[in-house]
């Protein structure tokens, strides 16, 4: 009743292409945007941007990043954390060559970094399928968690190793370091992830996704259509590296401030995968679901004994955490294989015809 | 159905923020615990969550907390994971917290830009970022007793003691092995100095963290190079390993040295008999024979009032952890002092923790005669450079070494001045000292 | 020229001059590579039998070994408590084809792989309950492992034999010799591989896919008990131990997914290969070229057999 496309006509083609083409999508999309830029920081809540809403946005985009290779193109890729980390570093050097450019520029132009070290580590997909690709993107893992910390270069020579985060600012407001508010981060994040998201949803509609899900169905057959399989693939390597070196100089210059090598390490990776499968393999949307379950659910997990009163010791709850985590993970899994966005997606269609169902 | 849950699940975040403010109407002085007793560190984080907890609850059944006020400690797990950390510390942040101790060098240096804004002090006792001994760059900021470089130095003091003096260290060849990763790297500076200086080899072996468990490619490099003395920086499942493969090896324990984080007595035991003469540096003394442990055994440990099995108190990370308790709450009191007021902020304590001063005779006053060297703390010097102590492993337990090692200043204090100037330097904008110097009482 | 030197004449040079250290090395590495390869076999096991990539082999490995500490801390004779441990791993195996396997069957390989990541968060968080997170020493003596080295003088020097090493070598010789006449000669291991080849011709002739699962996971998991008791032996068994099963995966693809043999040669290969490189070739670039050169030694060899060394053939049809 409230969800239904009847009667919405369209008279051209840009309307029937658009992004949302069905009005109640648009009321939608308007709704979360109008929630996420007045309602969230008008809450004024400092563990909930802090803590909460900006690290699960920098998840999401690095999620959406992965998921362009791995949902669209079906290059399955565990190098996620370390191309994050090319982000972070390229961030790092840039805007200590060029301290007066824009911050916000030079996150962004970080990812061109990052995606060219992916298209490298990329080019090995042309050969590898498959668990092994998966196990070989490995290789770029441990090879640049390695680089991170034996070239001192890459930060600033500092003794410690680790990134140090100047203060930046956007016309007057700091932006970055310890002054910042983590009102100012979150809404730099937020206008990054949605025109970042903006962007990739439109492309995967496009030419580049289409080329993309026809090598993913089936490299073999695509090639024979003429698609070139290594322009492709590494296109795909690339934009989705740049995504994450986005991502990654995100979290290090809006999120934690300064980090240590280690951030990038391998459970990075696992982690943006698990969010990419649990969410939804090939949905832009699967990326914020599986994003919201895998980074939101421990912590409001790690808060209900707590709410409820219950004597348990801390280190018992974070066991248990574990343990209910992994049950979800597998619970999810054979209720819904095709993720948290194929059971969006089901409900859109009880709506259709709700409250009358036949 | 799935809508009703995700609505569920949805409220329970909601309710989260509600659900801190309701525990902040308690009284008293709020020390937040970072725990780790999850994770591939549990092994380091256990005996150091069960030390600093029961000395806190023993002081709150004993005098009722300090100064009349009794302490809220929480602890919040983070499983040595960074992310977690700073999670932990966003937790808590707006309960005020007079302190925090994050007990991961990772973690601190998360927090190290927002200590200043947050007015919450960060003790990280003997690990964390070296510079930050600086107070004058870092006001907010204080990792006594001693930084790694006084560390590094006292190994080499120890090593050219046994050797008959610096001269003697000429031409020799001293090996560190590290675990690969900003906390392992920290002494190569200081002993490259030093190596310049003494005019000995220094060789470098790198354990990369997905190699913890099996060293035998580093070990291969030791017996190639024959290093006469080896330090270990090491942590976790590293230790372990590092003296089983030296016993392995052959390698001359008593020439082996590990800094403090590596005398973990679960560190040692693996190696069985072939562990002992294990060396390692000290910043606390180790068994029961205080009266104050005494006290825990008595208040906390025997009424089951915590998780401590009794064989672990005493343990050298245990003995560790109740230092680090005192070195928390003896800024505290000092802070009542200074400001007469019973319940302190973490500005109060910030300016206690200036006025930090642990005399030989204060250590004996809080029921731990002798229990660590006297430490100092002053408005630009949040370190205190103490003295450090030598334990070694006699197959079952750690026995304290008579005498203790003086860090060499002369060559620690330039590296400190010149790692906070570049800090400051790389954090463009950082503030400046506004904070005023407490006049010395 | 320097350089050049230092890469191709240099290490030479390191190994012809000191023969005891070159010796040393490679034993060394054949340790490691036989341990790799327990490893890897846990993998293959299950992957050849059911097409699930098992990620929770590394968190069964430090599952098992700490189910066997426990069981004798509490009290048992370590020989009943290997007996039970191996039982508890028999539970475990049920379970997990009861609970996960069954209702995913059919499902992609990626909800499969994904399912086991399920499973090794659960093994983390119900491990650390039941036995704490705190790090436990082996029972190396008491289940008769020996300890102590053999220690043979020449080649200019010393070279060192653990016999705890000496041990694993023999041990994991023995369980891959029958496990290959396991599969190999008996009933059940004809039905493993004739579902390995295809799951519903396998069923067409009568096989129970249930049982077959029941039975790879035990083995996986007795396996994992092996691994667990070499690697604990070695330095201590902790949460941490799990990392171990990074070190496996680059065996895994090298020798490909399916093979037995593979996994053995795999980690031969990768074992000696990690330790020459990082004794010879490693100073020249700082040390600690061991995390990630498995991974590109097993690259360069992917590279050129897409499957693996030992891997079934890709065939590829539109």
């Amino acid at each position: 009743m409230l969800y239904r496309e009847v009667g919405q006509y369209k008279t051209n083609y840009a309307a029937d292409m658009a992004l949302f083409p069905i009005l109640q999508d648009r009321i939608g999309i308007a709704v979360i945007l109008a929630i996420a830029f007045v309602l969230i920081p008008l809450s004024g809540n400092d563990f909930l941007l802090n803590a909460v809403m900006i690290p699960f946005l920098i998840f999401a985009l690095a999620a959406i990043g992965l998921n362009l290779l791995t949902g669209y193109c079906g290059q399955l890729s565990l190098g996620t954390g370390a191309f994050m980390g090319v982000g972070a570093y390229a961030c790092l050097k840039l805007t200590t060559f060029f301290p007066n450019v824009n911050i916000i520029v030079w996150i962004i132009a970080s990812g061109f970094f990052s995606a060219a070290v992916g298209a490298l580590f990329g080019l090995p997909s042309l050969r590898i399928k498959g668990f092994y690709l998966l196990v070989a993107t490995l290789a770029a893992q441990f090879f640049l968690e390695w680089c991170f910390i034996r070239i001192p270069w890459l930060y600033n020579n500092v003794y410690s190793g680790n990134i140090v985060v100047p203060s930046r600012t956007l016309a007057g407001v700091p932006v970055t370091g310890p002054t910042a508010t983590s009102l100012t981060r979150y809404l730099v994040v937020l206008s990054i992830v949605v025109i970042m998201t903006w962007v990739a949803s439109n492309l995967v509609r496009g030419r580049i996704g289409r080329m993309w899900m026809a090598v993913r169905d089936m490299d073999l057959a695509a090639e024979l259509i003429g698609i070139r399989l290594l322009r492709t693939k590494l296109l795909a390597f690339a934009v989705s590296s740049f995504y994450c070196g986005v991502a990654g100089a995100m979290l290090v210059f809006l999120w934690y401030g300064g980090a240590e090598p280690d951030v990038f390490n391998v459970d990075q990776s696992f982690i943006s995968l698990f969010m990419v499968i649990i969410g939804g393999l090939g949905t832009m949307i699967g990326s914020f679901f599986g994003a919201a379950l895998i980074y939101i659910l421990p912590i409001a997990l790690r808060e209900v004994p707590a709410a409820l009163g219950l004597p348990l010791y801390p280190a018992t709850v974070e066991q248990l955490q574990f343990v209910i985590v992994g049950v979800l993970i597998i619970v999810f899994l054979v209720l819904e294989p095709n993720g948290l966005a194929r059971l969006w997606q089901i409900g859109k269609q009880k709506l259709r015809v709700w409250p009358f169902p036949y | 159905m799935r809508l009703k849950h995700l609505a569920l699940g949805l409220a329970v975040v909601m309710a989260v923020p509600a659900a801190v403010t309701a525990a902040q109407a308690e009284n008293g002085i709020f020390l937040p615990q970072f725990t780790y007793r999850t994770g591939p560190f549990a092994g380091s984080g256990i005996p150091i969550g069960n030390g600093i907890h029961d000395y806190l609850t023993m002081l709150n059944e004993r005098d009722g907390g300090i100064g009349g006020v009794k302490i809220i400690s929480e602890e919040c797990e983070d499983g040595y994971n960074t992310q977690r950390g700073v999670q932990c510390y966003d937790s808590v942040k707006d309960r005020h917290p007079v302190l925090v101790t994050p007990y991961s060098t990772g973690i601190t240096e998360q927090l190290i830009p927002r200590a200043a804004v947050d007015k919450i002090p960060i003790l990280s006792m003997a690990y964390g970022l070296s510079a930050s001994a600086d107070g004058t760059d870092f006001p907010w900021i204080f990792n006594a007793p001693d930084t790694y470089w006084d560390g590094a130095s006292a190994f080499i003091r120890y090593a050219a003691n046994k050797d008959g003096g610096f001269g003697k260290l000429k031409g020799k060849t001293i090996g560190l092995l590290y675990l690969d990763h900003p906390y392992g790297r920290e002494p190569i500076p200081l002993l490259q100095a030093l190596a310049k200086d003494y005019g000995f080899h220094l060789k470098l072996y790198p354990v990369p963290l997905s190699s913890m468990q099996s060293q035998s490619s580093e070990w291969l490099d030791i017996r190639r190079d024959r290093p006469e003395w080896l330090y270990i920086q090491g942590w976790g499942a590293m230790n372990p390993a590092a003296v089983q493969e030296a016993a392995r090896n052959g390698f001359r324990m008593d020439h082996l040295v590990g800094v403090w984080w590596s005398g973990g007595d679960d560190d040692a035991r693996p190696a069985g008999p072939g562990g002992k003469g294990y060396t390692t540096l000290d910043i606390n003394n180790v068994g029961t024979n205080f009266p104050a442990i005494q006290d825990i055994l008595k208040y906390v440990v025997n009424k089951g009032k915590s998780q401590t099995p009794k064989s672990q108190v005493g343990e050298n990370l245990y003995d560790r952890a109740v230092l680090n308790a005192v070195l928390m709450v003896e800024p505290i009191r000092i802070a009542q002092k200074l400001t007469g007021k019973k319940e302190v902020t973490g500005a109060d304590v910030r300016r206690g923790l200036e006025a930090l001063n642990i005399t030989e005779a204060r250590w004996k006053e809080l029921g731990l005669p002798n229990f660590a060297e006297p430490v100092h703390l002053t408005c630009s010097d949040h370190n205190g450079h103490s003295k450090i102590f030598v334990v070694k492993w006699n197959g079952t337990k750690w026995i304290k070494q008579p005498g203790s090692l003086e860090p060499i200043h002369s060559k620690v204090q330039p590296l400190i001045d010149a790692a906070a100037a570049q800090y400051v330097k790389a954090h463009a904008g950082w503030p400046k000292r506004t904070e005023p110097c407490q006049k010395s009482s | 020229m320097d350089i050049l030197y230092q890469i191709f004449v240099g290490p030479f040079v390191q190994m012809a001059t000191a023969p005891d250290l070159l010796v040393q090395t490679l034993w060394d590495g054949l340790v490691s590579g036989v341990l790799y390869a327990l490893i890897a076999l846990g993998f293959v096991l299950i992957f050849k039998a059911s097409g699930v990539f098992n990620f929770a082999q590394g968190i069964m490995v430090v599952f098992a070994a700490l189910t066997l500490i426990g069981l004798h801390q509490d009290g048992l004779p370590a020989f009943v408590a290997l007996a039970l441990t191996v039982v508890v791993m028999f539970v475990l195996a049920v379970g997990i084809e009861r609970l996960m396997l069954r209702p995913l069957v059919n499902q992609s390989d990626f909800i499969l792989f994904m399912a086991t990541f399920g499973l090794t968060y659960f093994l983390i968080g119900f491990g650390q309950l039941v036995f704490g997170g705190n790090p436990k020493v082996m029972i190396t003596s008491d289940l008769w492992l020996p300890s102590g080295a053999i220690q043979y003088t020449g080649l200019g020097g010393y070279v060192q034999f653990q016999k705890i090493d000496i041990a694993a070598v023999i041990i994991t010789s023995i369980m891959v010799a029958v496990l290959a006449v396991f599969f190999q000669r008996t009933r059940i291991g004809r039905a493993l591989r004739a579902v390995a080849d295809s799951h519903q011709a396998a069923l067409s002739v009568g096989i129970s896919l249930e049982q077959i699962w029941v039975i790879v996971w035990f083995a996986a998991g007795v396996v994992a008990l092996a691994t667990g008791i070499m690697w604990g032996a070695r330095s201590n068994v902790d949460f941490s131990l799990e990392i171990v099963a990074l070190k496996a995966l680059p065996v895994l693809i090298l020798g490909g997914l399916t093979s037995i043999p593979g996994a053995i040669v795999g980690g031969l290969i990768i074992g000696v290969g990690e330790k020459l490189a990082d004794f010879y070739w490693g100073p020249l670039m700082g040390g600690g070229i061991e995390g990630w050169f498995p991974y590109v030694l097993a690259l360069v060899f992917l590279v050129f057999r897409p499957q693996g060394l030992f891997g079934e053939r890709i065939i590829e049809r539109i």
